[in-house]
């Protein structure tokens, strides 16, 4: 059976250099047809991104799970648009506009979407920037609401526009761009040690998701495999970021519903994983200690068990908590049913994480396509249909039950080995792509390495597809319940801003 | 939720002991406190938090500071909603062009007296981040900053040497 992605292999020109995925440059009949395939959803969109002439979409096709990359080159600075009939390509195209001067022809959208007006190719901009058109409201009685860039909790920056009638959103528009500090552009030119550093700080809560991504790139670039045991090592670290991360957000979303015990008690448990990490690998946070190769350290022969110690306390706190939770009356009034996102939505915007697996897409980056060590480990991927606050709350209740188990059979399968594998620097231009399961959902990776340095890197937060998925889910809530919906996604604003 | 509260009041508290104050931190505010200020502030401070384009890893362990372990409210710290209501702007991140006019009206509306501490490596000079063409710089590149807790990020026991070193000086 011919499918989208076959289709568009045959139609193209397959690019030598690229793993392990291919990548096939088309033409621009090729590139409609592809657009339709997304919008009859026979593909998704994994990202879609800029070069000096040519546009670039990362896509998985929807029954086979098969994934290629199609490149258009556009020496004049145009490309037909897939925003103006996939809506998830929308932002994408405003960004590639932004960075690249790329023009998406007939798009509807033309406004500029990470240029606000103070920077231009590499200099500023002087004077009061452009004004931003919001999107109208129409009807009786309506007032706006803006909110931001600087919140009133100790958030990143972001603008929203609300459009109200009385308590009732009738519009919530989104404007970001406001955490922009120039990364790919930073990233060409950089060696790999660099740009790996800089990886790990697109957005600081998935510094191990991004800095998993940007190694699996560069060793599937050069054709190599971290050892076994670096492999296991940073599943460890992965399994640690998703745990201090969904024990914060589960805290968080509570506290947004003003129950302030069980916040309480996850930023205990949290800080039990961060010390952990401190503790096993030197670094709160694991900064920089996933590196292209394998890993920076090791660990030491007392942290199995003060692992093992650790989960077996945190099982049985949270425990406690998952139950406080399911049995309070006052806390599931404010979150079932408040915020739903629908499951067409869900899977038309390849929404990934607990945004995604909330509104039933069983989509996770460590099963399809899979990498090591988890295609060896046993989890499950949930899946609830409801899609709401609560249903991303119980995803992550889930998804941190998984982690523990899964920390255990890390631990069972660690055998002694080398933590590196070394990086063999070729100087012709060849490229990798890679998608690892952040906490907050699949990450996407695409590199070209040239010279022993990096020419070109994109780096895709799973926020892209999701933070216009909250503009939808508000919509008919009241304005209240907005904070509970926002953290309940907890889309990335320097991770999505780049 | 009975059990949980009844363990609460049993339990020893999770409360590290108070850190002493950053002797570095106190030398580089020390001069930057006067007495007017310090009559009128006495040991109590409220804290704007304001990213101006962080990774966001600084927000985490600022965060932080408000588990259990680390209680910042018992030092008479605490963060606030709005810089109306705030004594000192805690300033994360490279300043983004993007981010500039907003950490500079957020600092013309905070009421003096007023201090600005940047956390962080990158709101020191930029840090990793430094030679963008869209970041401006550092913090101090924007608005004048009294006090630097350094870090990628701080952990919150820096973080609270530093703040505690603002206490003293302005309590002194």
């Amino acid at each position: 059976m011919s499918t989208a992605v076959s289709a568009l292999m045959s139609e193209g020109r397959a690019v030598a250099q690229h793993r392990p995925w291919p990548r096939v440059v088309v033409s621009a009949k090729a590139w409609i047809g592809m657009t339709n395939a997304l919008v009859e959803g026979r593909l998704t969109l994994l990202g879609l991104w800029g070069e000096t002439t040519a546009i670039h979409a990362a896509l998985i096709a929807s029954e086979t799970n098969e994934i290629c990359v199609a490149s258009l080159e556009c020496p004049d600075g145009r490309y037909p648009s897939i925003g103006k009939a996939h809506p998830p390509a929308i932002r994408l195209e405003r960004a590639a506009k932004d960075l690249f001067g790329l023009t998406p022809m007939e798009a509807h959208d033309t406004r500029p979407w990470l240029d606000h007006g103070r920077w231009k190719r590499g200099v500023e901009e002087p004077g009061a920037p452009p004004p931003y058109p919001f999107l109208t409201s129409e009807g009786e009685s309506l007032h706006q609401i803006p909110v931001g860039p600087v919140h009133a909790g100790i958030i990143e920056p972001g603008h929203f526009r609300f459009t109200a009638n009385g308590e009732t959103v009738v519009r919530l528009e989104e404007r970001f761009g406001y955490a922009h500090k120039g990364i790919e552009t930073l990233m060409a030119g950089a060696t790999i040690d660099r740009a790996a550093r800089l990886a790990g700080r697109v957005s600081g809560d998935s510094t191990v998701a991004y800095a998993l991504a940007f190694a699996r790139a560069v060793e599937s670039a050069l054709e190599i495999e971290a050892p076994p045991r670096a492999q296991l090592l940073r599943a460890l670290m992965a399994e640690f970021e998703r745990l201090a991360n969904h024990f914060g957000d589960f805290g968080a979303i509570c506290n947004d519903a003003s129950f302030v015990l069980i916040h309480a008690h996850c930023g205990v448990l949290r800080e039990g994983v961060l010390r952990l990490a401190e503790r096993c690998f030197g670094h709160r946070l694991m900064m920089d200690r996933i590196v292209p190769g394998g890993v920076a350290n090791d660990l030491d022969t007392g942290a199995p068990a003060a692992i093992i110690a650790f989960i077996a306390e945190a099982r049985t706190r949270f425990k406690h908590l998952v139950s406080l939770y399911d049995t309070t009356a006052s806390l599931q009034n404010r979150t079932v049913t408040t915020g739903i996102l629908s499951p067409t939505l869900a899977r038309q915007f390849g929404a990934g994480g607990y945004v995604g697996r909330a509104s039933g897409r069983a989509f996770d980056a460590r099963r399809t396509p899979g990498y090591a060590p988890y295609l060896d480990l046993r989890f499950e991927v949930p899946v609830l249909t409801h899609g709401d606050v609560d249903a991303r709350v119980w995803i992550r209740i889930r998804e941190v039950e998984q982690s523990f188990g899964l920390i255990e059979q890390i631990l069972n399968r660690l055998e002694a080995g080398p933590l590196t594998a070394s990086l063999a620097a070729r100087d012709e231009a060849h490229e990798g792509i890679a998608l690892v399961e952040g906490f907050r959902g699949d990450i996407l990776v695409w590199l070209r390495l040239e010279n022993g340095v990096v020419s070109r890197c994109h780096l895709r937060d799973p926020s892209w597809f999701q933070w216009p998925l909250l503009e939808a889910a508000i919509e008919g809530n009241i304005v209240a319940d907005f904070p509970l919906c926002n953290k309940s996604f907890n889309c990335s604003y320097s991770g999505h801003d780049l | 939720m009975r059990t949980l509260l009844l363990e609460g009041i049993v339990k020893a508290p999770l409360t590290e002991p108070a850190p002493t104050p950053d002797p570095a931190a106190l030398a580089e505010i020390g001069s930057r406190v006067d007495a007017a200020a310090k009559k009128r502030l006495g040991r109590s401070l409220s804290i704007r938090q304001v990213d101006a384009g962080s990774c966001n890893g600084c927000e985490l362990e600022i965060h932080a500071l408000s588990n259990a372990f680390y209680d910042l409210e018992r030092f008479g710290l605490r963060f606030v909603a709005s810089p109306r209501h705030a004594d000192v702007l805690m300033v994360t991140g490279p300043v983004t062009a993007n981010m500039r006019e907003a950490l500079e009206r957020t600092y013309m509306a905070t009421p003096d007296p007023k201090w600005v501490v940047a956390i962080g490596d990158c709101a020191v000079d930029a840090g990793i981040f430094a030679g963008s063409y869209a970041v401006v710089g550092g913090v101090s590149a924007v608005i004048p900053v009294d006090l630097h807790i350094r870090g990628c990020p701080p952990n919150p026991l820096a973080l609270l040497k530093g703040l505690l070193a603002l206490v003293e000086s302005s309590a002194e």
